[in-house]
């Protein structure tokens, strides 16, 4: 019976090959370690973050004045309303985390170079819409660090010359952040942007599976097919990868569960302090930083404290910022060595992406914090080296001597 | 990977020092809360409402949930707690004073008080009770040590007695260990102006507003951390079926 159904559907629309094409002979490398696990683990995620969302927007209210208030009421007076709203709170942070470890797999072991340029592409447009998602969502429960927070990254814009002011008020949509801007964030958080987001993992997927996924050597496993054209060195993503990455979940919920049932603010770094007071338009809190995952962002921006030429410090850390987004956008294109894994890559390359790392926990670390001389003089060497690995990548890549690649995969 | 963990340890301890650094501020007392406290809980939620309540709200907390989780039954509540004949069982712990009146008399209207130890940390809120001292410049005669200049007058006063702060407004060298630096004055209950209370009292009092605010903040931690154990055991066990599910599948793969 089951069977007739499927086979039903199968004429009209093709989900066996679908199934096939994407999971059951969809052949992936067999030497997958720890870091392979994480872009399962940001499906689910997402997967979290769209569920308890739609649960969350049943009884929240995105006004001025009861957005607080129906947040403490899903809180206290909803059926199971502090998990939900705990597990979304903790979803965002560690969304980012498992982004952020996503990421620097594909840098250690070059899965954005050719032919995957594009998966990361749509990767790098994935993380982009994900942080315009996460500083929206942050304003909805309407905190102080809710509003001063985006007070700060909204008068960012205010900088760019000529149509700085007037862009700055018409993305509040008022004079300063209110119940207007309030409204409309919740509208694109709710609605605009998880349409967007959905659409490009589903682009990001595809074109993934157009071309094959990467490993931790590098190598192209389609160059070696036995006869019946299945490569060597493959395995079926289901169901090898599928249970493998049931463990991978396990272990992944063991740390969310416990954030969420012991630790739930995570020491003020995942629900801050601040946040606990309602927002208050006259009374700006001492210390305000924004999340901690825009902390690496947020430093480079402050780290530029003096005027370069005709450009002036704001608008220099604002040009810094987008500009320390943006360049991520062509690393395919600055790394011009032949090797894709840095196990292959020479000695700077492999200094430089642990140094990389490094510069990166520390600019989140100091994003968090409120600024210092030290702090800023540490922002400032730490945004010349993020800076400088790419800036300097086409050079040190392509000169470097590189170690021989072998022709099958390491296990 | 020796190498990387070194070069985070001195990141670490340059962090430690730089905290170090910082401006000193006032050393905030550990408050030990305890939510399984019930008998403490209950003594707070008394001491709340008749020492806080007549200027701060709880506007977020309902008095059924209060009186169902410290155990108080229901006519108890409502005849000891509860002074508002209009005022239901399910209602919200608001009050009655008026925000506009109240900014008039104090320069701020008091703050809601249900998420104060989330937002400020339970040992702020208690050693904050604990560091009223007087201050002749102040409106209300007294000012307080981890909050400089704050527009509540002590509330408290009759019950601690009245706190003077034998270091004085400078910082005077002679007051200090010559070999350690560490203060030798501090805050003292003028012997001449004693409140009702021992300091001893005055401590369990204060100690079980604070519980009962932090319980306030959170009532559903108890059940929160209950489930949760119950979860990340369910998730160990399912670990292990998990990994051995994992092992029959990529026995087969060399």
């Amino acid at each position: 019976m089951l069977k007739r159904i499927l086979y039903w559907v199968n004429d009209r629309l093709p989900v066996i090959e679908a199934w096939e094409r994407h999971l059951s002979k969809y052949y992936a490398a067999k030497n997958f370690n720890f870091w392979y696990y994480f872009g399962a683990l940001s499906l689910l995620v997402l997967v979290n973050q769209l569920l308890t969302g739609v649960w969350l927007t049943m009884s929240y209210n995105p006004s001025s004045e009861g957005a607080f208030a129906s947040v403490e009421y899903i809180m206290r007076d909803v059926e199971f309303g502090w998990l939900i709203r705990y597990m979304h709170s903790t979803g965002a942070s560690m969304f980012f985390v498992v982004i952020y470890l996503h990421m620097f797999k594909a840098i250690l072991y070059g899965s954005y170079k050719l032919p995957r340029e594009l998966i990361w592409i749509f990767g790098m447009a994935i993380y982009l819409a994900l942080m315009a998602e996460a500083f929206m969502g942050y304003l909805l429960p309407w905190g102080q660090m809710s509003y001063w927070g985006a007070q700060v990254i909204i008068s960012l814009f205010g900088s760019i010359p000529v149509i700085g002011p007037d862009l700055q008020q018409w993305i509040r949509g008022d004079y300063l952040i209110s119940g207007i801007t309030l409204n409309r964030f919740f509208a694109l958080h709710v609605v605009a942007l998880p349409i967007v987001l959905l659409g490009l993992v589903v682009l990001h997927i595809l074109a993934l599976h157009e071309v094959g996924s990467n490993n931790p050597d590098g190598i192209e496993i389609k160059k070696n097919k036995d006869k019946n054209g299945i490569p060597i060195d493959g395995v079926a993503f289901h169901p090898y990868y599928t249970v493998k990455d049931i463990v991978g979940v396990t272990v992944f919920l063991f740390v969310f569960c416990g954030i969420i049932f012991f630790f739930p603010e995570m020491g003020g770094y995942f629900l801050e302090h601040a946040n606990f007071e309602q927002a208050n338009s006259l009374k700006t809190p001492e210390h305000i930083a924004p999340s901690w995952y825009f902390g690496a962002f947020y430093s480079i921006l402050r780290a530029i404290t003096f005027d370069i030429g005709p450009i002036d410090s704001k608008l220099g850390g604002v040009i810094a910022f987008a500009g320390a987004i943006a360049i991520l956008f062509v690393l395919p294109w600055l790394d011009r060595s032949p090797v894709k894994s840095w196990r292959y890559k020479g000695f700077i390359s492999r200094i430089a992406i642990i140094l990389f790392a490094i510069v990166f926990v520390t600019l989140i670390w100091l994003g968090t914090k409120p600024t210092t001389d030290t702090y800023t003089i540490m922002s400032q060497v730490c945004t010349f080296l993020y800076f400088s690995f790419f800036i300097f990548m086409p050079i040190y890549s392509s000169r470097e001597k590189i170690y021989p690649v072998p022709k099958r995969v390491t296990s | 990977m020796k190498k990387l963990s070194l070069i985070f340890i001195i990141l670490l301890s340059f962090n430690a020092k730089l905290v170090l650094a910082q401006e000193e501020a006032y050393p905030l007392e550990a408050a030990n809360v305890n939510i399984e406290d019930k008998d403490s809980l209950q003594r707070g939620l008394r001491n709340f409402i008749y020492s806080c309540f007549g200027c701060h709200s709880m506007k977020f907390q309902r008095y059924e949930r209060v009186a169902n989780d410290l155990g108080i039954p229901e006519d108890i509540m409502m005849q000891y707690m509860i002074f508002n004949p209009g005022i239901k069982f399910g209602d919200l712990m608001t009050n009655s004073m008026d925000e506009k009146d109240a900014k008039q008399w104090f320069g701020a209207t008091p703050p809601d008080l249900n998420l104060i130890t989330r937002a400020k940390g339970v040992d702020w809120v208690y050693t904050y009770l604990k560091t009223f001292y007087e201050d002749e410049l102040r409106p209300y005669g007294v000012n307080n040590k981890v909050y400089p200049d704050v527009g509540m007058p002590h509330v408290l006063i009759g019950l601690q007695g009245v706190q003077v702060d034998t270091c004085g407004p400078n910082d005077d060298p002679e007051l200090r260990d010559p070999l350690t630096g560490e203060k030798l004055c501090g805050l003292k209950v003028d012997s001449s102006r004693k409140g009702s209370m021992t300091p001893e009292q005055y401590d369990q009092f204060v100690y079980d507003i604070v519980n009962f605010l932090h319980y306030s903040a959170e009532p559903f931690k108890k059940e929160r951390e209950y489930i949760g154990v119950y979860v990340l055991l369910f998730l160990l066990l399912f670990f292990v079926f998990a990994y051995l599910l994992k092992r029959e599948y990529w026995k087969d793969v060399d």
